[in-house]
């Protein structure tokens, strides 16, 4: 029987409150751990979100309001096509797959649907949804996803490029999903929109967007059609998520001071900032479990500390060290610290994936690497709180076997 | 000499003033010799014997064993004197709870050999020595009080003890029980030679003793060879 034997032996004896002891520790690491897996996976899914959609920069006219980033083009006020041009020239850095558009509603029978107009050699390259349902087979390899351990992705890179489409002939169209639905209208069908007659090439796939209410098609088309000049409601612009934070903006507005130029990030930033208050929430936390758990821990040992009165004092009477009975207890912590912290990243993991789907909407996997984090904090946590009821414990007197009973 | 105290007192402090424990006593205790002490409760019988065994500091006074000079007031080395000379007999067993017999005395035997094996080897002859080896897995509640005093015996025997101290060790026995554990510690003193310092009551069983030596307000009183 050595030391380790005792206090395995111990910590099996009282079973019961072990797991009081632990209970603590498993919920404040199992709070932490489910935040993280959440708060990353929800990251990974707010880029992966980004990149489906497609552009992320918006220029507008100056007078829109910008509400909607989805829908804050319909009935916007126009500028010049040629604006596409001057940015084109401009040669700025991570730009790329600008979508000139325009959009209008317009009534097909009782129904109210945005017809806008695309030039889609550029618009559907840059929405990688519509490629993955087949439209179109074009290679999209950017992403503004920031991989994790790769640099910052540069937007000259060759895998960045994408390709386009040849054009949407004069009088095709794309069909959003719940257009399709409401009007009834079939692949290879006809449309007719403000008296001219359209060919439906495709019923698009459901995007989630108001994207879904709209009917594409060449953007002269309906220039034409809507007798608005060479005019333009938005350019839709994949800006590379570094060169964004770069101050691409801000380049931009220079270039086009009479326009509005606003990122996907400023409207739908909900979740965004709902990831960065998971961050700031998961540091507030770490803090209070660092003390409470602390503080439970030490409390828990110090209680044990006192009901082992007699036996420490024993232990002492042998001829044990005071050294040896701070081993005693500071292991007791190793081990419940271990312990603690593998179970607390399991119910933390648990949790995550019960409640990720429910309460955001994602689905998440467990985070492997978080198991040596939470063991490593886990453990801390513990032998930081042993510290002071195995000093104490150090003082009793090797005789108080006799004082008591 | 195995033990030589000199002017040994250890004054407690108390509420209601200071007292003398243990009064500026001096004392001999030869190789090999049984001494038990005896005196009214509060004498100072267990102070002395804490002492005794390094368990416990005096306030002032000299102690040697083996003609050496102990530093009472060096935690560390009174540890490593307890573990290397000394084995306790305690009225309430002082077995741990959650250890089988054979375990409480092999945790004894781990403070000076981390042989895992050689411990257990050693543990079994020990509770056979004293009767148990039909008993190695029981806990101590599973265990009679006699049963208990006998691992107890076994565990203060481990680390072969020059000196053995033992309070009251037959105060929570009943008399045939209480013989059979004064036969043991009088078995131990004279076939072991260890030197055994016994505290009682009982008169009985002071006559165990080749020294009897009472006590009074922490003095000595008699003694008698
Ligand atoms: N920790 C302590 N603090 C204060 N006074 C103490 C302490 N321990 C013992 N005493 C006092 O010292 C005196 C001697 O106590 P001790 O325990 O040595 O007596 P004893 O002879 O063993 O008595 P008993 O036969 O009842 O066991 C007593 O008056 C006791 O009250
Ligand atoms: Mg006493």
């Amino acid at each position: 029987m050595r030391l380790i034997d005792l206090t395995i032996k111990e910590l099996w004896h009282r079973k019961s409150q072990l797991t009081s002891g632990l209970l603590a520790i498993t919920l404040g690491i199992g709070v932490i751990v489910g935040i993280r897996t959440i708060s990353v996976v929800s990251e990974k899914a707010v880029a992966v979100n980004l990149d489906n959609l497609g552009a992320n920069i918006l220029v507008l006219p100056q007078a829109t309001s910008v509400d909607n980033y989805y829908s804050a083009d319909i009935d916007a006020p126009t500028f010049p096509e040629s604006y596409v041009e001057k940015i084109v020239t401009s040669t700025l850095p991570g730009v790329d797959n600008m979508s000139p558009k325009l959009s209008r509603r317009v009534k097909i029978g009782n129904e109210n649907i945005v017809l806008t107009g695309i030039l889609p050699k550029s618009e559907i390259a840059s929405k990688p949804i519509w490629q993955q349902n087949g439209i179109q087979g074009n290679k999209v390899n950017a992403s503004c996803a920031p991989k994790p351990g790769t640099a910052p992705a540069k937007y000259l890179d060759p895998k960045l490029q994408r390709k386009g489409i040849q054009d949407l002939a004069e009088s095709d169209c794309f069909v959003g999903s719940a257009v399709a639905q409401r009007l009834n209208l079939k692949e290879q069908g006809t449309l007719t929109i403000e008296k001219k007659s359209f060919s439906i090439v495709k019923v698009l796939p459901e995007t989630g967007t108001v994207d879904d209410d709209r009917v594409f098609a060449n953007l002269h088309t309906v220039q034409k059609l809507l007798a608005t000049g060479e005019q333009i409601s938005a350019i839709e612009i994949m800006g590379c998520c570094s060169a964004i934070s770069d101050g691409l903006l801000s380049k931009m507005r220079n270039i086009l001071p009479d326009t509005r130029i606003t990122t996907i990030g400023q409207i739908v930033s909900t979740q965004i900032e709902t990831n960065r208050m998971m961050n700031k929430i998961s540091l507030v936390f770490l803090i209070i479990i660092l003390f409470v758990g602390s503080i439970s821990i030490g409390n828990y040992i110090w209680a044990n500390v006192n009901e082992r009165r007699k036996e420490i004092g024993i232990l002492r009477m042998i001829g044990y060290h005071k050294r040896h009975i701070y081993y005693i207890l500071v292991l007791k912590a190793l081990i419940m610290g271990i312990v603690g912290g593998i179970a607390g990243y399991i119910v933390g993991t648990l949790a995550a994936v019960w409640l990720g789907p429910q309460f955001i909407g994602i689905v998440v996997s467990p985070i492997y690497t978080l198991l040596l984090l939470s063991i490593g904090l886990s453990i801390f946590i513990s032998v930081l709180g042993s510290l002071i009821p195995a000093y104490m414990a150090g003082k009793i007197e090797p005789f108080s076997n006799m004082q008591e009973d | 000499m195995l033990i030589q105290i000199n002017n040994l007192t250890k004054t407690y402090q108390r509420h209601d003033g200071a007292i003398n424990a243990v009064d500026n006593l001096s004392l001999d205790i030869p190789k090999g010799s049984y001494v038990t002490i005896t005196g009214a409760s509060g004498s100072g019988k267990t102070t002395l014997l804490l002492i005794l065994g390094g368990l416990l500091q005096p306030t002032s006074g000299k102690m040697k064993y083996n003609a050496k000079e102990l530093d009472l007031q060096k935690e560390k080395d009174m540890a490593t004197f307890r573990s290397n000379h000394v084995g306790f007999v305690m009225q309430s067993f002082a077995l741990i709870p959650y250890l089988t017999a054979l375990e409480n005395i092999s945790i004894a035997l781990n403070v000076k050999e981390n042989d895992k094996d050689k411990n257990r080897k050693r543990a079994l002859e020990l509770l056979e020595w004293v009767g148990l080896s039909d008993r190695t897995t029981h806990y101590p509640k599973e265990l009679s009080a006699g049963q208990q005093q006998r691992v107890a015996i076994a565990r203060a025997l481990a680390n072969n003890p020059d000196l053995l101290l033992a309070d009251e060790p037959t105060g929570n026995l009943d008399p045939s029980l209480s013989e059979e554990i004064l036969g043991i510690l009088k078995e131990i003193n004279q076939k072991q030679g260890t030197t055994v310092v016994m505290v009682t009551h009982s008169p009985m069983a002071a006559e165990y003793g080749n020294t009897k030596i009472q006590l009074k307000n922490g003095k000595l009183q008699i003694i008698k060879n």
